[in-house]
C-alpha cells in the first residue's frame, strides 16, 4: 500500500499476463476475469467507434455543399442508419458500464469478481454475436437498413432492405445489456467487502447501480418491440399496420419506453465517472455525496416516465403532451443537482488540471449545453418548431458525444495507468482535448442554428441558405477527427512505451488504487476491510 | 441459468431480476393488448368466442398441476428424497409437453379455418378481429416458446439431479428453474382469461 511514495521501475505482470501456464487468445476469449472482460469490451467498442466515426465523417462530407452527389440517396439513408445503430447500440450503451464498469466494479467493492463471472463472459459473447449479426445485415439481403436507428413503423415493415436481420442484432445486444445489468445489481448487493457500507460506495458504483436497474427493467421492452418488428416483417402480423387495424403510434410508445431510459443508461455512468474524478483532482471530498447518489436513482426513476416527449408531434393528446412536458422538466432537476454539486466540489479546491479533469470539465460544459437545449425541446411549444430538425441532432450529440463520449475519454485517461500500468504523455493528452473540444463545438453548434432555421434532420439535400452552417459543421468534423486521432495515438504510444505509473499516480482513495497497476488476477490478496469513504484523501495522504 | 456460484442469496436475487425482465418483456405485449381491447371491444368479444375454451381450460389445469409437481420436486429434494424429486420433475416435463401438444392441436385447427397471421380470411373480417388474432398468435406463441425453454431446462435439471450435481445441500439450480416454471405458469394464467374468457 505504501509503494506509491517511490516510483517503481518495472511493471508487475498483473492480470494482463497469462496465469498457470494458460496463455494465448483463448485465455482472453474464454476468460471469466472481470478485468479481462472489461478489456475485451473496450477493444470491441473502440473498433466499432472507429467504424461509427468513419460513417459520420462520410455523412458530413456528403453534406458539405448543397447538391453534393458523393453518395446516392439510398446509400446516404443507409449510412445515417448504420451510424446510429452502431453508435447507440454497440458503442454508447455498453461504453462505460461494460468496459469500466466491468473492470472497476469488483475493485471498488473490494471483491474478487462479479457475482456471476461466467454469465459475464456470456454477455460479452452475446455482444460480439449481436455486433457480427449487425455487420451481417449490411452485406446480406437486399441492402443495408435505411430506416434510421429508430426503426419507425410502418416504413420499417415495408422497406425491402435488411431490417429483419438488423432488429435481430438489436435484440441480441439488448439481451447482453440485460445480463450485464442483472449481474451488476446482484454484485453490488452481494459482493461488498466487510465495511463497504452503502454510504462508502464510490459514486461511480452508485451510478452503475442506477444504470443497471434501468438496463434490467427497460431493455426487455425494447426486446419485445424489435421482436414485433421482426414478426411483422417475417410472419406478417399487422399489429402496427394501419390498414389492418394496427396503430403505428403504439410502436413509438413501446420504442421510447425503452429508448428514453436508454439515454440514461448512456449518461448515468459518465456522471459517475465525473463524480469520481473531480474530488481526486480538486483534492477535496465530494460535495453533496448523498444528493449525487440519490439523484442518480431519481434520474433512473423519473427518466422512465418521460418517454412520450419524443412524440409531441406524433398526434398524442394535448393532455399527454402537457403531462410529459411537465415530467421532462422534473427530470432536469436531479441532473442540475449533480452539476451544482460538481461545481461546489471544485470551489476552493486545490485543482490540478491533469488530463482526466480536463476531459471532465469538457463533459460538464458539453452536458450543460446539451441539457439546456434539451429543455427547449421538452417544452411543448418550442418543440413543435424544432422537432425533427438539426436542433435535435445537435442536442443529442452534445449530450451523448460531448457528455458520455468525453466522460468515456475522461475515464480512459483516469484509469489507463491502472489498467495497463503505464502512463501516457500528459501534455499531448491536453492538446488532444482542446482540439476535440473545439472540433465538437464547431461540428455540433451550427446544428442548433440550422435547426432553428428549419433544416430537417436526415434530409439528403438542403437549400442554399443552409450552406454556411453545413460547411462549418463539416470542417468541425475534420477537426474532431484529428483530435480523436491524436488522443488515441497518444494512448497507444503510452501503452507501448509509457513510463511505469505505479499503484496510485493520482493519489486517489478508492480501493482499486491500493492494488498494483495492473492489478493481479484475483484482485485483493485478502478481502479488504474498509474503514473509510471513497473520497477520504486526508487519510490516504497520511498513509503515504 | 447454469451458474453454480456458492452465494445462495445472490443466485436467487439474480433469478428474480431475470424474472422481472420476463415480466417487462411480456408487459409490452400486455400493453398492446389493453389498448387494442379498449379500441375494439366488440371485435375482441366476437373473435374470442371462436377460441376453444375447453382446450384452453384443459391447458390451464395442466400447467397449474405441473407447477404443483415442480414445487413438490423442490421440497422432495430439500428433504433428501431424490427418487421422488426425479419423478415429480418427469411429471412436470410431461405436462409441459402435453401443454405444447394441446397448443399444437389448437393452432392447427385455427390454420385449417384459414386463421393465421396475414391470411386472406383474417383481412376480410371486421376491423379489430385481425388484431385480436395477431395478438393471440404472438402472445401464446411467445409463451409457447417459454414453455419449450422450460421443458428443456427442466430436462437438463433432471439429468443433473440424477447425476447428483444438484442435491439436498446444493439445489439452487432446481429452485431457480422452478421459479422460472412458475413464471411461465403465471403468464398463462393471465393469457387464458384475456383470450378465452372475455367473450
Amino acid at each position: 500500500m505504501n509503494q506509491a511514495a517511490t516510483l517503481p521501475q518495472s511493471i508487475p505482470p498483473g492480470y494482463l499476463a497469462s496465469s498457470q501456464g494458460k496463455g494465448g487468445l483463448a485465455s482472453w476469449l474464454f476468460t471469466t476475469d472481470h478485468k479481462r472482460i472489461g478489456l475485451l469490451y473496450l477493444a470491441c467498442i473502440l473498433t466499432l467507434f472507429a467504424v461509427g466515426v468513419c460513417l459520420g465523417l462520410i455523412m458530413r462530407l456528403k453534406l458539405i455543399t448543397p447538391g453534393n452527389q458523393l453518395l446516392t440517396p439510398q446509400t446516404y439513408n443507409a449510412v445515417f442508419t448504420l451510424h446510429g445503430v452502431i453508435m447507440i447500440f454497440m458503442v454508447v450503451i455498453p461504453s462505460i458500464p461494460a468496459t469500466f464498469g466491468n473492470f472497476l466494479l469488483p475493485l471498488h467493492l473490494g471483491a474478487q469478481d462479479v457475482s456471476f463471472p461466467r454469465l459475464n463472459l456470456f454477455s460479452w459473447w452475446l455482444y460480439l454475436i449481436g455486433s457480427l449479426v449487425a455487420v451481417l445485415s449490411i452485406f446480406t439481403g437486399s441492402g443495408a437498413p435505411d430506416t434510421g436507428w429508430t426503426f419507425y413503423v410502418p416504413f420499417s415493415e415495408r422497406t425491402t432492405t435488411n431490417v429483419s436481420v438488423a432488429v435481430l442484432a438489436v435484440f441480441i445486444l439488448g439481451f447482453s445489456s440485460i445480463l450485464t445489468g442483472l449481474n451488476f445489481v446482484t454484485t453490488i448487493h452481494q459482493m461488498r467487502a466487510r465495511g463497504m457500507t452503502w454510504r462508502r460506495l464510490s459514486l461511480f458504483v452508485w451510478s452503475l447501480y442506477a444504470t443497471a436497474w434501468v438496463q434490467v427493467l427497460a431493455t426487455p421492452v425494447l426486446g419485445i418491440t424489435v421482436l414485433l418488428v421482426f414478426a411483422e416483417r417475417v410472419l406478417n402480423l399487422g399489429l402496427f399496420d394501419p390498414t389492418r387495424g394496427g396503430d403505428p403510434l403504439l410502436y413509438q410508445h413501446l420504442f421510447w419506453i425503452y429508448s428514453h431510459p436508454a439515454v440514461y443508461i448512456m449518461i448515468l455512468p459518465a456522471m459517475g465517472v465525473v463524480s469520481d474524478i473531480i474530488p481526486v483532482f480538486a483534492r477535496k471530498r465530494i460535495f453533496g455525496y448523498k444528493m449525487i447518489a440519490f439523484s442518480s436513482l431519481t434520474i433512473a426513476f423519473v427518466g422512465s416516465l418521460v418517454w412520450a416527449h419524443h412524440m409531441f408531434t406524433s398526434g398524442i393528446s394535448d393532455f399527454a403532451v402537457l403531462l410529459f412536458s411537465f415530467l421532462t422538466f422534473i427530470v432536469a432537476v436531479p441532473s442540475a443537482i449533480k452539476v451544482f454539486n460538481w461545481l461546489s466540489t471544485l470551489y476552493k479546491g486545490s485543482i490540478s488540471l491533469e488530463p482526466p479533469l480536463l476531459y471532465t470539465l469538457g463533459f460538464i460544459w458539453m452536458f450543460s449545453v446539451g441539457g439546456l437545449t434539451g429543455l427547449i425541446q421538452g417544452a411543448a411549444g418550442p418543440d413543435i418548431h424544432v422537432h425533427d430538425t438539426y436542433f435535435i441532432v445537435g442536442h443529442f450529440h452534445y449530450v451523448i458525444f460531448g457528455g458520455t463520449g468525453l466522460g468515456m475519454f475522461a475515464a480512459l485517461h483516469y484509469w489507463f495507468p491502472k489498467m495497463f500500468g503505464r502512463m501516457y504523455d500528459r501534455r499531448r493528452a491536453r492538446t488532444a482535448f482542446w482540439i476535440i473540444l473545439a472540433g465538437m463545438n464547431l461540428l455540433y453548434f451550427p446544428m442548433f442554428v440550422l435547426g432553428m432555421e428549419g433544416m430537417p434532420r436526415r434530409y439528403y439535400d438542403y437549400l442554399p441558405e443552409f450552406a454556411t452552417g453545413q460547411f462549418i459543421s463539416t470542417v468541425g468534423s475534420w477537426v474532431l477527427a484529428a483530435g480523436l486521432g491524436l488522443m488515441f495515438w497518444n494512448l497507444y504510444a503510452g501503452l507501448r512505451r509509457g513510463a511505469p505509473a505505479g499503484p496510485n499516480p493520482w493519489g486517489a482513495a478508492t480501493l482499486e488504487w491500493t492494488l498494483s497497476s495492473p492489478p493481479p488476477h484475483e484482485n485483493f490478496e485478502h478481502e479488504p476491510r474498509v474503514d473509510h469513504g471513497p473520497y477520504d484523501f486526508a487519510r490516504e495522504a497520511s498513509h503515504e | 441459468m447454469s451458474e453454480t456460484h456458492k452465494d445462495y442469496a445472490g443466485a436467487k436475487l439474480g433469478m428474480w431480476l431475470f424474472l422481472f425482465t420476463e415480466i417487462t418483456l411480456f408487459g409490452g405485449l400486455f400493453l398492446l393488448y389493453s389498448v387494442y381491447l379498449h379500441r375494439y371491444q366488440p371485435a375482441f368479444h366476437q373473435a374470442a368466442a371462436t377460441l376453444d375454451t375447453f382446450l384452453g381450460g384443459a391447458n390451464t389445469v395442466i400447467l397449474i398441476t405441473s407447477s404443483l409437481c415442480m414445487a413438490l420436486a423442490i421440497s422432495a429434494l430439500q428433504r433428501g428424497q431424490q427418487a421422488r424429486c426425479k419423478l415429480m420433475l418427469i411429471l412436470t416435463v410431461l405436462m409441459g409437453l402435453g401443454f405444447l401438444v394441446n397448443k399444437g392441436f389448437e393452432w392447427s385447427a385455427k390454420f385449417d379455418h384459414g386463421i393465421y397471421p396475414g391470411s386472406e380470411h383474417l383481412r376480410g373480417l371486421p376491423q379489430g378481429q385481425d388484431t385480436f388474432y395477431s395478438l393471440y398468435f404472438t402472445m401464446t406463441g411467445l409463451h409457447g416458446i417459454h414453455v419449450l425453454i422450460g421443458v428443456v431446462l427442466l430436462s437438463v435439471v433432471l439429468l443433473l439431479v440424477a447425476r447428483q450435481r444438484v442435491r439436498q445441500d446444493d439445489f439452487i439450480i432446481l429452485e431457480n428453474s422452478g421459479l422460472y416454471w412458475h413464471l411461465v405458469d403465471l403468464v398463462w394464467i393471465y393469457l387464458f382469461p384475456l383470450f378465452y374468457l372475455i367473450t
